[in-house]
């Protein structure tokens, strides 16, 4: 560079600060700041919920985590029940939710006739943005008298006794518990783990999938064999995402749970997840102890959801995708 | 390739497809009838009440103005607070020090917090801002539903300034302009449209959030005195929705399905704008 031609004036003489870099120095500094407020925000819930929580954590200790008691009459808590409730709904409704959403978006990159597939994508990812409260009310309205009437009672009828359909058929019909509140948030979760997956899969590239297309392939195997494998850390990643969704999810679930602290003893008996829990006690608890129980309950919420939506960050990442 | 291993793909590849119009035919049977069920009962019980009179006792005439006007104030003053910080942060990330070991950091816990649960948001400004001051409020409230909006806001800004050409910064400092200058004057400039997409997606984020309120802002029968103070409790849609449909009263029912169908038809509505804007930020 021409830098080395210059000749050099030893020690530089100190230049005028050129006007407004103060300026600059403050803007630099305000942007630094608004990034760390973001950290900050982030371990603030982390020291908030410790805190909160320690009177219920020193008492209990990590029986908190192991007993299924849960009674604000004699203050004894334990969180068994409501974490159970949690990993069983989000398991569920993972499981209902992942074919479908895979399905609705191969149909969507592989199979739907084009004039179709703007206008149904779109709906995709606008009812992905429906808020979730939206769901629960229909959950609660018009989902569960349907549920009671049309899957609860036949299957409870069919059910002989003895058998295994009667033990996972137990409870009150309803038309709440556990399976219902795992559909809604099936539901709830299936618009965007199906968005993502689309977007996802529309990163493959044409000569990828053509070349496919061209060696013969049918279009299950080209979706199957070449196109889901492409994306397939960064799918992992979305279906995580949907995980912690379904996790962290309060209002879909609070409707319809039917809120009994107690270890679920079947598909159709009522339980809680932590949320529903806290949604529902919150400001209604009866002594500091109850609340500090209710706010460790958040903290294992935290650090569950945390571990889940870190690996999908990950992995997404990994895949390079912006989502 | 034998007759019958052809045959058995074929097959694979019917049932595939089959599977696929299925499931999609399902999920979208089962989204239109959330939708169907949501403008049938939220039009059943939406009249000129709604708009001018405050929550109601069960039993007497109301309807949800001051839970309107109080979702209104908050989210708007939730959405001032969250673009400032947002915008911000989501500068220093793709113009400073986005690059860093401590920017990548940031970048993938701002990734964590845009998906973390919002009940959890709730607890930590209940601990932040109620407890300390013994009392449930609407600005706690608007703090709350700021929190969830900044990890999206920050994301969008840093994406859209990212795409903003380098030849343009260039161009700025050359002229001699502190890049301080050319960051404000010329990339938030041309970037306009797309920070404007991020906003209006995290309002449409914000506006149907109802678990962080519940322990934040609460709820309030009528309208604050004077009506903008939000430092009392505050009534919100969300809440009086959740009130309204636990509730064992139809009327109460009735005004929280006008309320869930004011609260979708918002979203829906802005998240539309926020799509044509970027659209057209596209083709220019």
């Amino acid at each position: 560079m021409s830098d080395a031609a210059l000749p050099s004036a030893g020690p530089p003489a100190r230049r005028a600060k050129p006007r407004g870099s103060l300026i600059g120095q403050v803007f630099e500094g305000l942007c630094f700041g608004a990034a760390t407020l973001l950290l900050a925000s982030l371990g603030g819930i982390i020291v908030s919920l410790l805190i909160g929580g320690w009177p219920a954590i020193s008492k209990f200790g990590i029986g908190f985590l192991f007993s299924s008691t849960w009674n604000p009459v004699t203050d004894v808590y334990g969180a068994a029940g409501p974490i159970v409730g949690t990993l069983i709904t989000a398991a569920l409704a993972l499981i209902m939710a992942l074919p479908i959403a895979g399905g609705v978006a191969f149909f969507l990159t592989e199979l739907c006739p084009a004039p179709l597939r703007r206008p149904i994508g779109t709906a995709v990812e606008l009812l992905a943005g429906i808020p979730s409260i939206v769901y629960g009310m229909w959950g609660l309205f018009v989902f569960a008298p349907l549920f009671a009437r049309w899957i609860q009672l036949p299957l409870m009828a069919a059910a002989k006794p003895g058998s295994i359909l009667e033990a996972l058929t137990t409870g009150i019909p309803n038309g709440s518990g556990i399976l219902p509140a795992s559909i809604i948030l099936a539901i709830m979760i299936l618009p965007f783990m199906a968005a993502t997956l689309r977007e996802l899969l529309l990163t493959v590239p044409a000569a990828v999938r053509e070349s496919a297309y061209g060696l013969g392939a049918t279009t299950a195997e080209v979706v199957l064999s070449v196109t889901l494998p492409y994306v397939r850390q960064g799918a992992i990643g979305a279906v995580m995402l949907g995980l912690g969704r379904a996790l962290g999810e309060t209002m879909a679930v609070t409707f319809i749970i039917g809120n009994s602290h107690a270890f679920p003893k079947s598909l159709f008996d009522s339980g809680s997840t932590i949320a529903s829990t806290i949604a529902n006690e919150f400001t209604e608890a009866t002594s500091p102890i109850h609340t500090a129980a209710l706010i460790s309950l958040g903290l294992v919420l935290f650090l569950i959801t945390f571990v889940v939506l870190g690996l999908a960050r990950l992995m997404l990442r990994q895949q390079g995708a912006k989502l | 390739m034998s007759a019958a291993k052809l045959a058995r793909r074929r097959i694979g590849d019917v049932v595939f497809k089959v599977f696929c119009w299925g499931v999609t035919g399902l999920a979208l049977i089962a989204l239109a009838a959330i939708l169907w069920s949501l403008l049938v009962q939220g039009f059943g019980g939406l009249n000129l009440d709604v708009f001018t009179m405050s929550t109601p006792a069960a039993g007497s005439r109301g309807g949800l103005a001051n839970a309107i006007v109080g979702s209104l104030l908050m989210c708007v003053l939730a959405m001032a607070l969250a673009l400032t910080v947002g915008i911000l942060a989501g500068t220093w990330l793709a113009e400073y020090g986005g690059r860093s070991k401590y920017g990548a950091v940031v970048r993938f816990l701002n990734d964590v917090l845009l998906s973390a649960p919002s009940i959890l948001v709730g607890l930590f400004v209940y601990e932040l801002l109620v407890a300390p001051f013994h009392g449930f409020s609407g600005f706690a409230g608007a703090v709350a539903l700021a929190l969830l909006a900044v990890p999206v806001i920050t994301r969008t800004a840093e994406d859209v300034l990212l795409l903003q050409s380098a030849t343009l910064r260039e161009a700025g400092v050359a002229l001699g302009a502190p890049f301080s200058y050319v960051v404000r004057q010329i990339i938030w400039r041309s970037a306009r449209g797309g920070l404007l997409t991020g906003a209006l997606l995290a309002f449409a984020r914000i506006s149907g959030e109802t678990a962080p309120l519940l322990f934040t802002a609460l709820n309030n029968q009528f309208f604050n005195k004077p009506w903008f103070d939000l430092r009392q409790q505050t009534a919100n849609l969300p809440v009086v929705i959740f009130n309204g449909a636990l509730s064992a009263y139809d009327d109460l029912r009735r005004l929280a399905w006008a309320g869930a169908l004011l609260i979708a038809a918002t979203v829906l509505a802005v998240t539309i704008v926020a799509r044509i804007v970027a659209q057209e930020q596209k083709r220019s």
